[in-house]
């Protein structure tokens, strides 16, 4: 049998009768570098800003315009096009990853075909093909669904299938990249059980994986807001477009692509915050104690600041 | 003996590519027999192991469990390999315990029992959630049910372990080095629970390293080498009286 120990007996410390030791006293290292690299940084941006401020641009424009209905319009369309090509590249990502990695050399092979010819071109180029296929077959059939091509690939749906589909080739490496993370044992401890290979994927492998398949994932939701900037090609009328069309009645082309990129800093930015909670929540089971939100460190220091206030 | 030995090797080969790690293993294990495997690391003890619920296949011979061959059904004089599903199947009713725990973290201790039932028998959550919570309280864990596995000490994830290989009710339960990760003070209540089992009758094969255990728990011992048997018998009389000279000088290390 296995002994309590009883811990109450242990030798009473010197810190129960002596009083606390005095806090040291001692002059910190001196950080000059930090100085002078920070008046260097700022010398050179009131550079830049100065030399913005000598340029010919109206800067009025960029509140004039910044909740325009059209820039609007161009914002829902640009998170629309983002969350919907998102969700295709995950899926069929997720998918792909587990064709790959599947005993089935046909499976496997159809992977690494697709993986090598969706990653192998460019996403520009995709999105040409799929807009420019209409000038060699007039007409889709898909058996169950029939229809005149120019009808069935709106620019959106050019957009989509250029930006989906290629995602899926770098998605499916992220879903891989977790898979193989997870520990044999969990497999084989889920086979011991008696669970099948689908049922072992799903409830213990792919659950674990998440956590390694997260973060990336988050970069890629950022970088494609950017890349749907592209679409602009298939005719789209994402957020760049409208900037643009602005621009060419207006003719204030600069401070249009400041509006647009002002947008796009506010969006991404959004998206930073909201990947941080995800990865939080993801880290659950793996650590005893989550990291702090930003949130919790400002309260935090709050706290440790007002304290002594609250001592006297 | 009369009955259907639980597991039953005749001549049992495995290699991985040249690396030749069981050489011919014959075995017998009855009904309600605890059965140690022990011997120097690299002696395919654990292979073998792994060997029975087919989590490794075997290049030749025969292994079979409760009269069933492990991964293949014979018709006629030739041999079919199994599905997956069909091994699968076979899995259900043998129970593993590793030397590594290989608990899921993502899920608490009841969580964790209840999965194979629920997953794999299709039982209702309830009676798996109630089950569970008894085969905790079983191991003493009963007060644990709500924590992750990062929360418990090595020797209560491995009291988990074991809760959730038994939810599954098997007939044969493998052990493979269940006490080899432990510290050495946490070693003692994982034997304890195994000890238990051992008194309820139920059939064990024990790859370990606790010649202690072995000698009060088990009715059989293999002594393994080299990927072959060097010496068996009972505990007692292989532990004090070893024949062979290599089961000596191994003993004479671990003793």
């Amino acid at each position: 049998m296995t002994n309590p120990v009883d811990k109450t007996e242990g030798p009473t410390g010197p810190s129960a009768t002596s009083p606390p030791p005095a806090a040291i006293k001692a002059i910190p290292v001196r950080h000059y570098g930090r100085w002078v690299s920070a008046v260097v940084v700022f010398a050179l941006l009131a550079m830049v800003v100065y030399a913005f401020s000598q340029g010919d641009i109206n800067y009025t424009a960029i509140p004039d315009y910044f909740f325009d209905p059209s820039i609007l319009e161009g914002v829902r369309n640009t998170l629309w096009l983002t969350v919907a090509s998102m969700v295709l590249g995950v899926v069929l990502g997720a998918i792909l990853a587990v064709m790959r990695l599947s005993k089935n050399p046909v499976t496997s092979s159809v992977a690494w075909g697709y993986i090598w010819f969706f990653r192998g071109t460019p996403v520009y180029v995709q999105l040409l093909l799929w807009f420019n296929l209409g000038l060699v077959f007039p007409y889709i059939n898909l058996g169950f669904y029939r229809d005149e091509w120019a009808d069935f690939m709106t620019p959106f749906m050019a957009a989509l299938l250029g930006l989906g589909l290629n995602e899926a080739a770098y998605m499916s490496e992220i879903v891989r990249a977790g898979i193989q993370s997870v520990d044999e044992g969990q497999t084989e401890a889920a086979h011991a059980l008696g669970m099948s290979h689908g049922k072992t994927l799903r409830r213990v492998v792919l659950p674990q994986a998440m956590r390694v398949v997260v973060p990336p994932t988050g970069n890629e939701v950022i970088n494609m807001l950017k890349t749907t900037s592209l679409v602009v090609v298939v005719q789209y009328f994402d957020l760049l477009r409208a900037g643009q069309n602005i621009a060419q009645t207006s003719g204030a082309t600069v401070e249009m692509l400041f509006l647009v990129a002002v947008w796009y800093l506010i969006l991404t930015t959004v998206l930073s915050i909201g990947q941080f909670y995800l990865e939080r929540r993801y880290a659950r089971g793996s650590t005893r104690n989550l990291p702090p939100t930003p949130w919790q460190k400002v309260r935090a220091n709050l706290i440790s600041l007002r304290r002594p206030e609250v001592a006297k | 003996m009369s009955a259907v030995p639980m597991v039953k090797a005749e001549a049992v080969h495995k290699s991985y590519g040249a690396a030749h790690i069981l050489r011919g293993i014959d075995l017998e294990v009855a009904p309600r027999e605890v059965f140690c495997l022990v011997g120097p690391s690299g002696s395919g003890k654990s292979t073998f192991l792994r060997c029975i619920n087919h989590l490794e296949k075997i290049n030749g011979g025969r292994l079979s469990v409760d009269g069933q061959l492990v991964g293949y059904r014979q018709k006629g004089d030739k041999l079919y390999e199994l599905k997956d599903k069909e091994v699968a199947a076979q899995r259900r009713d043998i129970g593993m315990v590793f030397q590594r725990f290989n608990l899921f973290p993502h899920m608490t201790a009841l969580e964790n029992v209840m999965e194979a039932p629920v997953q794999v028998k299709g039982e209702a959550k309830a009676v798996a959630r109630e089950r569970a919570a008894r085969l905790l309280d079983r191991v003493g864990l009963g007060d644990r049910t709500g924590n992750y596995p990062s929360q418990l000490s090595g020797g209560q994830q491995q009291r988990v372990a074991i809760a959730r290989a038994l939810a599954m009710e098997p007939k044969l339960m493998l052990f493979d080095e269940p006490t080899s990760a432990l510290d050495p003070e946490l070693v003692g209540e994982v034997l304890d629970v195994m000890r238990g089992l051992a008194d309820e009758g139920m059939t064990m094969i024990v790859v370990t390293h606790e010649m202690g255990f072995a000698r009060e728990v088990g009715d059989a011992l293999v002594f393994m080498d080299g990927g072959v048997v060097v010496e068996s018998g009972h505990p007692r009389e292989v532990l004090t009286n070893p024949q062979h000279d290599r089961t000596k000088a191994f003993l004479s290390k671990v003793l």
